[in-house]
């Protein structure tokens, strides 16, 4: 066993598995101002999110779903960001997410500390998609638009 | 080696290290000092040097385009195809060659029946009866039939056990039935299909069959003669052979009675700028230059199967199946879906780790070298149907070994351990 650091330890941060094992805002929301859901079809990840919002602020936020420790643990990241913001603010950090996710660099954002540990996942092409899954989720329910989201462009692949 | 572990490995019915050696990807170090455990051969198998060699031998040698010159390498290129065809048709017990049309893979010979056959020969109101175990490439084409013309499809549900409700069946397939697409083995589950039950039903009631052979002629015997059906596809890439090559056996009279499927040249007897007439069989269906080379170097994977003989191939994936499933059932927190049985099997695992989406098992696992599928397999009928979003999945092929499955169950300990679901 060496101490350096392996390619998993990367992609796996113990605060992602700590998110993941116990997710925050992972609970049903009874009034939401606007939802969204979002799934990979490829490995059928879901996620739900549903946002209170009161004078341009994230009041409450909730999510839901099921699916791999980098969406759910993502997703959990993403609320407690997101939670007290303003719409504004969880726009910006809906793109600076999916910045980090194409160019693998840190963010210089206010509360991304923790959410920086998600960097390593770029390295990963393959579960990119999970990761940005509740980030995309958010800024449809922002948009406030119906349609499903995914963040699956190819075609599922054959076997 | 533990005993059981020596057992199994005596009872083989083929040299493994010398088909070993044939696989050169095998010994691919896929992490440093972590050599690869090949364990995705429903997705695609690996490919021997002999089908490799097949095909860089055509290239090299005798290239040039089929049916259409007078030159000498003309002449042998379309010797080489015409002989591979008669190749495949001898491994699914054909009666005739040109029944066997070469196609990309099974999803075009699916979709060319739909097409060619379907399109011509069903009216509104007729009746397709498929599974909810298929792979997605025999369920869509038969919904954009249906959507299309008005077609009613009908499907036998599944049983949790994986198996198909035959009781259903009996109601299902009735005189409206015109086809019943089945596929010989579930690719998500491993199940076989129990299509000397199945078979008969449809028949009886003056149905066609079109069996999905993808996951069955790679890995065991079969004689299309013997089963009864009247189309199946298969394709090259998961049996030893090239990407891009695949087959479509169906009956002579069906054939010639069926449309073309694309137009074009080499599928035409005459064109005038009013119309056109069809070439004969097989020629009909293979419109343009088809991948010849594809098709000689599945030739070559026929006759590699064919010297290890596909009984033994079938009674080494049952060895090994059985081995694996006693194996990982084992493993802590591990629950397998579908027959218990191996012999109810292909050489196909779909599993769950407790507490762990299958798609971390399959990152996990890959930092071991040991390459599985997870998700839901083109099948997410059979998803919904056991409450699952994905599983993973071990399947096996020829080359595969109990030191393999030990791998893979020890690699299982470990990414319950890495995600804290067991101390
Ligand atoms: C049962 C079954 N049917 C059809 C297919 C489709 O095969 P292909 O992708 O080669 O067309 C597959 C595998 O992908 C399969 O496992």
């Amino acid at each position: 066993m060496t101490n350096e650091p392996s390619l998993l330890d990367d992609l796996y941060r113990e605060i992602i598995l700590d998110h993941y094992r116990t997710p925050r805002n992972h609970q049903e929301m009874e009034a939401p101002t606007c939802s969204a859901e979002g799934a990979n079809p490829l490995c059928g990840d879901t996620v739900t999110v549903s946002i209170l919002l009161a004078d341009g602020r994230v009041q409450d936020i909730a999510f839901g779903g099921q699916g791999c420790s980098i969406s759910q643990a993502s997703a959990s990241m993403m609320t407690e960001y997101v939670k007290g913001r303003t719409v504004q603010e969880a726009g910006d950090g809906a793109r600076a997410f999916q910045q980090m996710m194409t160019t693998g660099e840190p963010q210089d954002l206010e509360g991304f500390d923790d959410i920086d540990a998600l960097r390593g996942v770029a390295k990963f092409a393959a579960r990119v998609k999970c990761a940005s899954l509740a980030w995309k989720t958010l800024e449809q329910a922002l948009d406030g638009r119906a349609e499903p989201v995914t963040t699956d462009e190819r075609t599922e692949s054959n076997d | 080696m533990t005993q059981t572990d020596m057992d199994v490995q005596q009872r083989l019915p083929f040299d493994l290290d010398r088909i070993r050696r044939d696989f050169p990807i095998l010994k691919r170090e896929i992490h440093p000092g972590k050599t690869l455990v090949y364990l995705d051969n429903a997705a695609t198998s690996q490919r021997p040097v002999q089908m490799i060699a097949e095909m860089t031998r055509f290239y090299r040698d005798h290239n040039a385009n089929i049916h259409r010159g007078v030159h000498t390498l003309s002449i042998e290129a379309t010797d080489l195809y015409e002989q591979a065809r008669q190749r495949i048709a001898r491994f699914i017990n054909a009666p005739r060659a040109e029944e066997v049309i070469f196609t990309r893979n099974t999803t075009e010979g699916i979709n060319l029946v739909a097409h060619s056959w379907g399109r011509k020969f069903l009216q509104e109101g007729d009746e397709v009866v498929i599974t909810e175990v298929e792979h997605h490439s025999n369920i869509v084409p038969w919904q954009m039939l249906r959507d299309e013309r008005g077609v009613v499809l009908k499907y036998i549900p599944m049983l949790p056990d994986g198996t198909l409700d035959l009781d259903y069946a009996r109601q299902v397939i009735g005189p409206r039935t015109k086809l019943l697409a089945v596929t010989a083995v579930s690719n998500a589950l491993g199940t076989i299909t129990r299509l000397d039950e199945l078979i008969p039903m449809a028949r009886a009631q003056g149905a066609l069959v079109l069996v999905d052979g993808a996951q069955s002629v790679p890995h065991m015997p079969v004689d299309v003669q013997a089963l009864g059906c009247d189309f199946m596809a298969f394709t090259g890439h998961k049996m030893l052979g090239p990407t891009g090559i695949g087959g479509l056996w169906a009956r002579m009279e069906l054939l010639e009675a069926m449309d073309p499927f694309l137009g074009g040249g080499d599928m035409i007897l005459t064109v005038t700028m009013a119309q056109s007439t069809w070439a004969d069989v097989p020629a009909k269906f293979e419109a343009g230059t088809p991948n010849v080379a594809g098709a000689v170097a599945l030739g070559a994977a026929v006759d590699y199967l064919e010297a290890l003989g596909m009984d033994a191939v079938r009674a080494h994936e049952v060895e090994i199946t059985d081995y694996a499933l006693r194996r990982l059932g084992d493993v802590p927190g591990v629950s397998i879906f579908g027959p218990p049985q191996a012999q109810d099997r292909g050489g196909v695992i779909s599993f769950e780790l407790e507490g762990v989406h299958p798609h971390d098992v399959g990152q996990v696992l890959d930092t071991h070298a040991v390459a599985i599928r997870t998700g839901h397999h083109c099948a997410q009928p059979v998803m919904a149907a056991l409450s699952v979003p994905a599983t993973a999945r071990a399947s096996f092929y020829i080359y595969n070994t109990t030191e393999e499955v030990d791998r893979l169950a020890v690699a299982l300990e470990e990414v319950s351990r890495f995600f804290g679901v067991r101390a």
